[in-house]
């Protein structure tokens, strides 16, 4: 089934999380594809919600810009929030 | 009397599924594609679950100290009681779906009865099944479509499927003894009931798969009294080899 589109599957597992992207799996089309996400995938009600996007509708960043994307940041303490303390009734940060 | 009767009910509801399980698992490892092997197995697992929970109900009922495993391994044919059609061997991936669906819709119906019989127990079990039967007939009526209203070979494929099953088709709605005994008694429903829903669905289906009705009238019955074709031996010689090889064996 080669000539079957790739997609990938992202799944919110919770409410209140974002959907997350769990793998990718061959579908015709969106609607099948949601169907065999459902197999493939939440076997163990692992979720609430499915997205499924084609995945050459994807752009990704190339791998050889990985120094000048995120570079930068690395040099920069005060751009990562760790000097608060975070009270533990706040979840998922 | 009725004890009896609601025995082989019940075995009727547990073989169906486990018949039909054994079929699916077939595919497993040789589906046409990953997603759709999946798909079978996943309906066979939920079919296994199913007729375990109703062959220990029938365990119970016939008070005979049978748990769902020797129901399961230590019948021989004859003593089967599931339909014909879910017996019919998988062939072709048309075959395989065609009789998944017809299944599919009479089954979904069976149980949206029995969440109202007056036995708890056979309520809850249909409540339960019923979930993932809902799903198993949105999955087999899409692919009915899919495949009816595709290439030209995967239509030929599927009106031939839809040809040769269609005489067990007729086996769901016949009701027998048992079934009127239980229906009167407000503990299951009478199959016959159930025609019309199933008709009139698989023609709007078929519609829109682009895919003709049989006009044979004439069906094979027999299976829920026992009778069956050559190849439910094969099934259950494959089923039960290990239990009959190794009676007790545990892992």
């Amino acid at each position: 089934m080669n000539e079957w589109p790739l997609w990938e599957v992202f799944i919110r597992s919770q409410h209140g999380l974002a959907h997350k992207h769990v793998g990718s799996l061959h579908a015709p089309d969106a609607e099948m594809a949601i169907n065999n996400a459902r197999d493939v995938y939440t076997r163990r009600s692992e979720g609430l919600s499915i997205w499924v996007v084609r995945a050459d509708g994807i752009v990704a960043s190339s791998p050889g810009d990985k120094a000048p994307l995120f570079e930068p940041a690395n040099s920069k303490v005060y751009r990562h929030p760790t000097f608060f303390p975070v009270p533990d009734e706040v979840k998922h940060m | 009397m009725l004890l009896d009767d609601k025995y082989t009910y019940l075995l009727r509801l547990g073989d169906n599924a486990l018949v039909l399980s054994q079929r699916l698992s077939e595919w497993c490892g040789k589906g046409p594609a990953f997603e759709e092997d999946m798909a079978l197995t996943n309906t066979a697992l939920d079919l296994i679950g199913q007729a375990r929970m109703w062959l220990s109900y029938a365990g119970e009922v016939e008070g005979r100290d049978r748990d769902e495993d020797q129901l399961a391994f230590r019948r021989d044919a004859h003593e089967f009681v599931n339909l014909l059609l879910v017996e019919q061997p998988n062939r072709d991936y048309a075959t395989t779906i065609v009789r998944q669906f017809f299944f599919d819709v009479w089954h979904h119906l069976l149980l949206q009865a029995l969440t109202r019989s007056a036995d708890d127990r056979i309520a809850d079990i249909a409540g339960k099944a019923i979930k993932e039967v809902g799903y198993h007939v949105r999955r087999s009526t899409d692919l009915v479509v899919r495949l009816g209203d595709g290439s030209d070979e995967s239509r030929r494929r599927m009106q031939a499927a839809v040809d040769e099953l269609w005489m067990y088709t007729g086996e769901m709605f016949a009701a027998d003894e048992t079934d009127e005994l239980l229906a009167a008694q407000g503990l299951a429903c009478d199959p016959s009931t159930l025609k019309e829903a199933w008709f009139a669905w698989v023609r709007d289906v078929f519609a829109d798969a682009t895919l003709t009705l049989p006009s044979a009238q004439w069906m094979q019955k027999g299976g829920k009294q026992g009778r069956h074709g050559e190849h439910l031996g094969f099934l259950l010689a494959e089923l039960q080899f290990l239990q009959r090889a190794y009676p007790g064996a545990q892992w």
